[in-house]
């Protein structure tokens, strides 16, 4: 007898629990990498991707930076059919391939044409989501493409730049996509046209030593990790601990390598001062 | 096989007649040059040969031997009346990189090399043949004295990349590297890579972009060493001979991909007696130097650009096209439906699909 008692009991607390009980979803909200802070992610969103605490500026998704950048409805994506090949038929490759693009993540870069506040650019973004945005021969192909059609029609480039380096699954012919790149830039420059060129956290490798440091106008986000080989590459040579503020961008403005640190809230603005001063 | 041997006299037959009577045939002669590449591997049982010597490992270690001749041996043999130059007029030398004047045969070179000790003393001289920032800008500053006076560029490269130290980072190692890669693209003169050891990424890239690339046999050209593909690749350092094959690293598989332009073959006993070799090797230059003295400058700097241009492995995929649209421009013979067809003909067509 008491033993049902004690089932009904704990039914009627059960339904009464599941009643009462609030759902909170997960992903509400993030920490910061840099202040450890655990913040509001829509407040993140809000603000650019930057930590409204501590002004760290994070990663966020080439979809968010043509909003930020772009006026809204005019960016138009180019050169989005080209499709990486194993060419080496280097082991794991392939997989690897499948898999991003079964997540629907094409390539390391997405170029483009957009307006920004009406004067016509050609944009590059490049994200890490695909091996950490190293460069092979697709990313190679539409940067050269991208400077090609800038010289065609007189339109200025703008490229942000992330990445980790060279594909090493590509071999040689990665390696060769840095010249690709430095010669369509030199074409185009030649010509008279403007390059502006912003490396965000982190640009290593093979493209800090190609095009990302090419730019005619250098702009880098606040703290973010710039430099040739990496941290730990360095480090291992020298055996010694680096100095506070190593391969920061702030490190290689003060060391004449960056034009200027601009924060991600004032980048749109900025951009459209500098394009003005060259009369676009 | 024989039709291989055909050509190559021929080209020959065009070298000469371009240097009796002082015309350009770059044009002809770049073009079979590059028919050969294309077909030349599989049906050639002597380059067959010669690549089945050594695995791409055993290059790699002969490539890395302290007792290879090195590109300051190269250039004490193959240049004349050589006299080196200093300093890249900023902040200092560096002796990772040497670079001067002198004759190749009886033309006029600047010739630039990467230098590199047989010993611990000559490598520790040279830092092991890593070059820092001003090294790469001193090579830039003697390029643009070459174009000044209209002397021919000859690179020879054998380095294990770019020293990755502190002060490098700080006088900007990717700015130099990338500016390299920028000025040198467009120089007004005919410019040449002799690979002759190892080729390590963007520290050899700064001084190979050039008009012609040679490789010697057994040298490589990599865009991160094999030691350090395995480790993150496969995260076992240990597997460094695998890494060796699959990055495909030898003069060989750079040839057929169509990044080298010619490979030099190098004699059994080179490390000794290198005097035969670096013959062979002068006469290859000399050759290829002299007929592009002939070219045009824009001609020249084209040939360049599209070398460059045209190194890439992609697929360009086709526009979807809704299955109606296509089974209609297909399909139906209906006489009516004529104009219909006609219309759904050409969008199929502007589509690329007839």
């Amino acid at each position: 007898m008491s033993a049902k008692i004690q089932d009904i009991i704990q039914n009627f607390l059960k339904t009464r629990k599941n009643k009462y009980q609030t759902y909170i979803p997960d992903n509400l909200f993030s920490q910061c990498p840099n202040c450890k802070k655990m913040v509001y992610k829509k407040k993140i969103d809000r603000n650019q991707g930057v930590c409204p605490d501590c002004g760290h500026h994070m990663r966020i998704s080439n979809q968010q930076w043509m909003d930020i950048l772009f006026d809204g409805e005019t960016v138009q994506l180019l050169f989005e059919e080209y499709k990486t090949l194993d060419v080496l038929n280097f082991p794991g490759y392939k997989d690897k391939l499948d898999k991003l693009y079964g997540k629907n993540v094409n390539e390391g870069i997405t170029t483009g044409k957009a307006r920004l506040h009406g004067i016509p650019v050609l944009f590059g973004i490049m994200n890490t989501d695909f091996i950490l945005g190293s460069m092979g021969s697709v990313l190679g192909e539409r940067v050269a493409r991208l400077f090609e059609k800038g010289k065609a029609q007189r339109l200025p480039v703008i490229i942000i730049s992330r990445s980790g380096g060279a594909r090493m699954q590509e071999g040689a012919v990665s390696l060769m996509q840095m010249n690709k790149t430095a010669a369509a830039i030199k074409r185009f420059s030649n010509a008279g046209n403007l390059y502006v060129s912003l490396l965000t956290n982190p640009t290593t490798g093979g493209v800090t030593a190609s095009f990302a440091m090419l730019g005619d106008i250098i702009m880098a986000e606040p703290y973010a990790l710039i430099g040739f080989a990496g941290p730990r590459v360095i480090e291992q040579t020298i055996k010694q601990k680096l100095p506070e503020g190593f391969q920061t961008s702030e490190f290689l403005q003060e060391k004449g390598f960056v034009d200027m640190i601009c924060e991600r809230q004032n980048l749109k603005d900025t951009l459209q001062k500098i394009l003005k001063v060259h009369q676009y | 096989m024989d039709y291989t041997n055909k050509i190559k006299k021929t080209i020959k037959s065009l070298e000469h007649l371009s240097k009796n009577q002082g015309i350009d045939l770059n044009d002809e002669i770049n073009s079979l040059e590059k028919k050969l590449a294309d077909i030349y591997p599989e049906q050639d049982s002597h380059y067959q040969e010669e690549k089945k010597q050594h695995t791409p490992w055993e290059r790699v270690k002969i490539a890395r031997n302290l007792e290879r001749p090195k590109p300051q041996d190269f250039i004490e043999n193959m240049i004349k009346d050589f006299i080196p130059f200093h300093g890249d007029r900023l902040i200092g030398d560096d002796n990772a990189i040497m670079g001067g004047i002198g004759y190749l045969k009886d033309i006029p070179v600047t010739a630039i090399g990467t230098r590199r000790g047989k010993d611990l003393k000559g490598n520790m001289d040279s830092n092991f043949g890593m070059p820092h920032p001003e090294g790469y800008r001193k090579a830039l500053r003697l390029a643009r004295q070459a174009e000044k006076f209209r002397r021919p560029v000859i690179f020879f490269v054998d380095t294990p990349g770019a020293f990755c130290g502190l002060e490098a980072e700080e006088r900007g190692m990717a700015e130099a590297i990338a500016r390299n890669l920028f000025e040198l693209s467009d120089l007004n003169v005919p410019t040449f890579t002799v690979i002759t050891g190892e080729g390590g990424s963007g520290g050899a890239l700064a001084l190979s972009v050039s008009n012609k690339i040679y490789m010697m046999e057994n040298a490589i050209l990599s865009v991160i060493s094999p030691e350090g593909c395995a480790s993150i690749i496969f995260k076992d350092s240990a597997r460094a001979e695998e890494a060796a094959s699959s990055l495909r690293l030898t003069a060989f598989d750079l040839f057929e991909l169509g990044i080298i332009d010619k490979i030099v073959e190098e004699d059994k006993d080179f490390e000794s007696n290198l005097k035969p070799t670096l013959d062979r090797l002068e006469e290859m230059l000399y050759d290829d130097v002299f007929r592009f003295s002939f070219m045009d400058e824009e001609k020249m700097k084209d040939q360049r650009y599209n070398k460059y241009r045209s190194i890439g492995f992609f697929e360009a995929e086709k526009a979807q096209i809704p299955e109606k649209l296509l089974s209609a421009a297909n399909g139906n013979n209906n006489g009516n439906m004529n104009g219909r067809n006609n219309f759904l003909n050409e969008v199929a067509r502007f589509f690329g699909l007839k």
